[in-house]
């Protein structure tokens, strides 16, 4: 089975945000971009696959900032292949327009499977993967906590709130897009990713041309102005855990 | 385009979603005509529930349970003849599978993550939480729109409908994907739900061996320990400890978030809670805004103080 993981660099989320100067989007120029975290879960999903016999992977994205750290932390992981798509990614990639890409790469790419991160922080028009599907002319399952092999297909998990789990088969190449692997990503030395970074071996294609509009104008962005905030407690730990105490003896919570 | 705005039902286990009560309530609030689509397998009853001019009800053996691919196939087919305005989906497991495959099927613009709507003349304009909850998008789109949207954003509706069409099924024999089994919840641990204290760990815990430090300040207080679901994920806590939209719905006395910055995914699961403390170092997590109190002091210096002011006001 041949298994693509799509990967995408995205936000670091931890970082302030600042806006552009016409407020309709983040200023990407000194953020620093990490691979989306669902899309490492996607990877480590695809490496229990392979681990257990069931095919080769590919990693696949597009050259948006510092995409090669995460190709090769993939490689050094045990990905077979990475490719790296070229093109003008710099303001950001829309959902739709990362789908058209891809699905058009995909023509050209043979895959029983498609992995991807269910979400990204940033997908204000959707997720990639099921619109990905739905260009592919192909099945999708989204929020998938496990995919195993199955009669020449895949059993996929899929995760309902509250702890309910449907066990559906799909038969044929399909996108899953994953929420959680079986278990937690696979930790990759740093001097093996350096390796693998000596040994090269990203390949590079031009990102296929296809027009893709999101349909969506934005107006504004901005930080949420919250009708309420906490009240904040501040002055060294002690002092706020004895505040903390005093809250919940005044609720009665503190018997 | 047509006037009407379509509500897709959820249902679970032979009952509506409370968020398809929120959608159909935010379709009449917008004018309407509203048009319910419920598709199932002997599910039809359901109807007699919902607050829509119209219910659409398409009943089909592959559409018992939920079918990601059937489920897409026939929204689509009910789109295509009436042109709705607007189709409002909930951004659950269901609606990530749909609304992204119905904007492809049906070229659609889609506004995901949204928790207002209005309309503007022509225009639809909605408000989209993005980057976790930090920023708020608001964007504008001429022409049908389908909204994928947040549990809780809007307020329920409650009726009877005006008419229920049965609607017959489209030509489902290509679709691939095959329910085979509904694995039900774990429930051999305790059941956050019942707690009415709660310390709940995030990522800014930093790793397992770390636990203990939350543990420690549970056991002063009488309470349990529960998490997000990054700390399930990675085995800190067991699953059945995860809050949020795929973890359990909570309403403790008391919820006290430490490292946790307040996803929209995890605050469906908590924000009901009487009292919510947040330790936080990051000023503008998202955490703040729904907790009653919160502090940015390091949570590796709050909790082990705590844990001994805890023990000193108890002795
Ligand atoms: C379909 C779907 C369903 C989901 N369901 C859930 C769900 O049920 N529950 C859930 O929780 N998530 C869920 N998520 C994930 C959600 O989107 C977030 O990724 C997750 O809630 C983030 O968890 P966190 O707050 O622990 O981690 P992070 O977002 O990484 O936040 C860690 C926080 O810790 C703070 N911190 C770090 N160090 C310290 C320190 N020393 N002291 C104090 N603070 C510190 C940081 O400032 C940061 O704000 C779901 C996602 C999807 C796509
Ligand atoms: N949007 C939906 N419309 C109709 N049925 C659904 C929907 N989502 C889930 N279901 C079905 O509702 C039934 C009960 O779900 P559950 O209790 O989660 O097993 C199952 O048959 C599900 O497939």
């Amino acid at each position: 089975m041949n298994i693509v993981v799509l990967l995408k660099q995205t936000v670091d989320l931890v970082e302030e945000l600042e806006l552009n100067d016409d407020g309709t989007d983040i200023e990407r120029e000194y953020l620093s971009f990490k691979l989306n975290e669902w899309d490492e879960q996607a990877l480590e999903e695809a490496l229990l696959l392979k681990d257990a016999g069931a095919g080769s992977v590919t990693v696949i994205a597009l050259d948006e900032t510092d995409v090669d750290q995460s190709l090769y932390s993939a490689l050094a992981k045990g990905a077979d292949r990475a490719v790296k798509l070229t093109g003008d990614f710099e303001g950001g990639v829309s959902s739709h327009r990362r789908a058209a890409i891809l699905a058009e790469h995909l023509q050209r790419e043979p895959y029983d499977l498609v992995l991807i991160g269910v979400q990204t922080p940033e997908d204000l028009d959707g997720q990639a993967g099921v619109i990905l599907a739905g260009r592919l002319g192909v099945p999708h399952v989204s929020v998938a906590i496990g995919v195993e092999p199955l009669d020449g297909g895949v059993k996929v998990s899929q995760e309902f709130g509250a702890g309910v789990v449907h066990e559906l088969k799909v038969a044929g190449p399909a996108v899953i897009g994953v929420q959680a692997a079986r278990q937690a990503p696979r930790y990759v030395p740093i001097s093996r990713i350096r390796a693998a970074m000596q040994e090269g071996g990203i390949e590079e294609a031009p990102a296929p041309e296809v027009p893709a509009e999101t349909g969506l104008k934005v107006r504004r962005m901005y930080a949420p102005e919250s009708s309420s905030h906490a009240e904040m407690l501040s002055g060294g730990a002690d002092a706020v855990a004895a505040r903390i105490v005093e809250i919940i003896r005044e609720r009665g919570i503190l018997k | 385009m047509s006037n009407e705005i379509f509500v897709l039902v959820e249902h679970h286990a032979g009952a509506v979603t409370d968020v398809t009560h929120e959608l159909l309530g935010k379709a009449a609030e917008l004018g309407g005509p509203t048009v319910a689509c419920l598709l199932g397998h002997g599910a039809r009853g359901l109807a007699d529930g919902l607050a829509a001019d119209t219910v659409l009800s398409v009943d089909d053996p592959v559409l018992e349970h939920f079918v990601p691919e059937a489920y897409a196939t026939v929204l689509a087919s009910l789109i295509a003849p009436r042109d709705p305005r607007l189709v409002l989906i909930a951004n659950t497991t269901v609606g990530m599978d749909l609304a992204g495959a119905l904007s492809a099927r049906t070229g659609r613009p889609l506004v995901a993550y949204c928790t207002e709507l209005a309309f503007d003349g022509e225009a639809t304009v909605a408000t989209s939480q993005v980057y976790g909850g930090k920023l708020n998008a608001e964007v504008e789109v001429t022409g049908p729109v389908i909204a994928s949207v947040v549990a809780g954003s809007f307020t329920a509706a409650s009726g009877s409908p005006g008419a229920v069409q049965d609607v017959a099924a489209p030509d489902l024999s290509g679709v691939r994907t095959q329910f085979l089994a509904r694995v039900a919840p774990d429930t051999s641990d305790v059941d956050i739900t019942a707690e009415e204290i709660l310390v709940s760990v995030g990522r800014g815990i930093g790793g397992e061996e770390n636990i203990e430090l939350a543990q420690e300040v549970a056991e002063a207080l009488g309470a349990t320990v529960s998490g997000s679901r990054p700390v399930t994920d990675a085995g800190w806590l067991a699953k059945t400890r995860q809050v949020g939209k795929s973890g359990r719905k909570v309403k403790p006395k008391l919820y006290l978030a430490c490292g946790i910055s307040g996803a929209p995914e995890h605050l469906e699961g908590m924000s009901d809670a009487e009292l919510i403390i947040a330790i936080n170092t990051d000023e503008k997590a998202p955490i703040f805004d729904v907790a009653h109190y919160g502090t940015t002091e390091d949570l590796f210096d709050v909790l082990p103080a705590l844990t001994e002011a805890l023990q000193g006001a108890i002795a």
